[in-house]
């Protein structure tokens, strides 16, 4: 029998590898850092990868997995599935003592004086921390271009963007750097990156997952959640890190079910997808979708009806304005938030001469924060301001009374969920949007409305259009993230043998050669000026 | 200035809210947000900054399509009751821990750079 690369296995495989002694957390994690460091010339995926702290902590989870060992099944059984499991962390979840940049120049050098809430959940459950990924600066931005510490590239096309911003653990996950992944989602950063990445992603329900000890952008819309490469790993480490926290006054206190563990295997979860409604709302299906991407998402629509599905067209009027909604509410809560960042309590300060606090404020905010951060904090600046609040602000708000009202009175009809898709488009070339802000916001017009809502949202790989990965997402209404894992487990029931199933991304090979051009070179020969 | 000054566009009232000529702002207006957001900018990026967030602001234009007079705002998705803890004194961050971060500290404090203004400042928010 041959020895099988431990970083080509499910995370619920090697939980079950663990178990039967068959294999280590070192050698787990060994592997999956090996895979991450030799690749990340070419992907940038990784702001940080840890060796040594990676391996202390797959060395505590092998003593505790030989100690439950020796004292019985039960007790092995009652360990997390995560114990010993590799997790690529987003670089703005808190981890004591480590950097948390948030993809900023701001953030250089600063050292997370706690855990977050997630954090601290995840080494409860004994997972391994192999380092912290890269992203938009402050999550903001759909392609990960616009992090301080250069871009991503996709492991399916190294001359594409990964989506954004959670596109550094996209990538990770999705070129077997982890089997699991945690990111954020304020607007689709979870869910978009996942889709053009062709991995699971989930945004959860505002108040799911305590948002303690990560770095804020939205408040009211940031929202946490995982990625992995199937929906049962995504339920398991959803499992470990959602519920209650005091420390995060929106966390609800409402159960998690853990069935998120026990998520039905293939047969099972197909022959669930009988009955079920969902609904498929024509408003995504927007002008400017490409056709591949359509034509994926409707043989997918075909394939759960086939299974038994009764699905519905169904309208949700006030789709068209949620673009405006967000980006006014967004940058409007960025403003604030971002308004910590004075150079005084924590980061790189810079001053002029003796000209005081303010210029001292002007000169480091002016020079520690990117173009796009800028663009969101002068946005919201201005939409928060005297004389602009109500034609902005406050209509943006009432605007969001009958984007969610729109979601309610279908979810009242009796809808399990609404299909529709992920991103109008597969990967796009670095660099291609980097110059028009909004051509780089229409990346998630079919994203965005589910946060603006609050409510919870997943995709699925659906196949591939001109090879790169499409994203088939699921809509639920608040707490229904089980069953969408449950939707998303009969897709992959039923869809178990089709082709595109077995092929891995791309450009993983020409990734592992150290010869390859870096993402940041790719980005500048594509943005070059013409003749130059 | 003032940011209530109007000067790069009309802002007509209609019965169904705000009309499809929203606000613009104008290079003054550019660099009073940026002010007010304490951003130092230099003059390209202020230029850049001036047509993109007009840009920007033309397509929040949609939004007055909408009549919202008896809509009320969202400000929160999830209803949730007040949730309130008991008053009970716990540990909070270490000194030490709280200060390591710091760009300048002394004796237990962190150094700040000077705060009472000149005429010229107004450096308070």
């Amino acid at each position: 029998m041959t020895v099988p690369d431990l970083t080509r296995l499910a995370g619920h495989e090697l939980a079950r590898a663990l178990r039967a002694d068959a294999t280590t957390s070192r050698e787990i994690t060994e592997a999956h850092l090996t895979a991450a460091e030799r690749d990340n010339h070419a992907l940038n995926a990784w702001l940080q990868i840890d060796r040594d702290g990676a391996l202390a902590m797959a060395d505590a989870a092998d003593a505790r997995l030989a100690d439950a060992r020796r004292d019985g099944r039960a007790v092995l059984d009652a360990l997390h599935p995560l114990i010993g499991l590799p997790v690529a962390l987003k670089d703005l979840v808190s981890v004591a003592g480590g950097q948390c940049t948030a993809g900023s120049r701001i953030l250089d050098g600063y050292l997370a004086p706690y855990d977050a809430h997630v954090t601290e959940r995840l080494r409860d459950a004994g997972a391994v921390f192999l380092g912290k990924t890269n992203m938009d600066e402050f999550a903001m931005g759909s392609s990960t271009e616009h992090s301080a510490y250069g871009p991503t590239s996709n492991p399916w096309d190294l001359g594409r963007v990964p989506g954004g911003s959670s596109g550094g653990t996209a990538a990770a996950v999705a070129a077997f750097h982890a089997p699991f992944g945690i990111g954020t989602d304020t607007g689709g950063s979870i869910r978009q990156p996942a889709a053009l990445c062709g991995v699971v992603g989930l945004k959860t329900t505002y108040g799911r997952v305590s948002r303690y000890g990560i770095v804020a952008f939205a408040s009211s819309l940031d929202q946490i959640g995982p990625f992995a490469r199937d929906t049962r790993d995504a339920a398991a480490l959803l499992h470990a890190v959602a519920g209650r926290d005091e420390r995060d006054s929106t966390s609800a206190p409402v159960p998690v079910p853990d069935d998120l563990l026990r998520l039905p295997d293939d047969d099972a979860a197909a022959s669930r997808l009988r009955g079920k409604r969902l609904g498929l709302p024509r408003e995504y299906f927007v002008a400017g979708m490409e056709p591949g991407v359509e034509a994926r998402v409707r043989e997918a629509v075909a394939a759960l009806e086939a299974a038994g599905a009764i699905v519905e067209d169904v309208s949700l009027p006030h789709t068209d304005y949620g673009l405006a909604t967000y980006y006014i509410v967004a940058p409007a809560e960025a403003s604030a938030n971002l308004a910590r960042y004075d150079g005084i309590r924590y980061g790189p300060r810079l001053t002029d001469g003796d000209g005081g606090v303010l210029a001292t404020y002007l000169r480091t905010r002016g020079e520690g924060f990117g173009a796009e951060v800028k663009r969101r904090v002068m946005l919201g600046t201005y939409a928060l301001s005297a004389g602009y609040y109500d034609a902005y602000y406050l209509k943006a708000q009432k605007v969001r009374t009958l984007i969610k009202g729109d979601f309610d009175a279908l979810f009242a009809q009796g809808f399990d969920a609404l299909v529709a898709p992920t991103s109008p488009t597969v990967a796009f070339p670095l660099g291609a949007r980097l110059e028009d802000p909004v051509a780089m916001y229409l990346s998630d017009a079919c994203t965005l409305p589910a946060n603006v809502a609050g409510i919870a949202g997943l995709s699925v790989p659906c196949g591939l259009s001109e090879g790169l990965p499409v994203g088939l997402q699921f809509i639920g209404p608040p707490w229904s993230e089980d069953r969408l894992l449950e939707l998303g487990r009969g897709y992959e029931a039923i869809t178990a043998t089709a082709d595109w199933r077995a092929l891995e991304p791309t450009d993983l090979a020409t990734a592992a050669n150290p010869a390859t051009p870096t993402p940041a070179d790719r980005l500048a020969a594509a943005t070059a000026p013409i003749g130059s | 200035m003032g940011a209530e000054r109007r000067t790069g566009g009309s802002e007509r009232r209609t019965g169904l809210g705000y009309d499809r000529a929203m606000p613009t702002l104008s290079r003054a207006d550019v660099e009073h947000v940026a002010h007010l957001a304490r951003l130092g900018l230099g003059d390209d990026e202020l230029t850049r900054l001036e047509s993109q967030l007009n840009h920007i602001l033309d397509q929040y234009a949609i939004l007055a399509r909408l009549d919202t007079e008896h809509i009320p705002p969202t400000a929160q998705t999830i209803e949730l009751e007040n949730i309130l803890r008991d008053d009970v004194a716990g540990p909070s961050l270490p000194r030490d821990a709280a200060l390591a971060n710091a760009a300048e500290q002394a004796d237990g404090f962190i150094v700040v750079p000077r705060i009472i203004a000149d005429a010229s400042d107004d450096a308070a928010p």
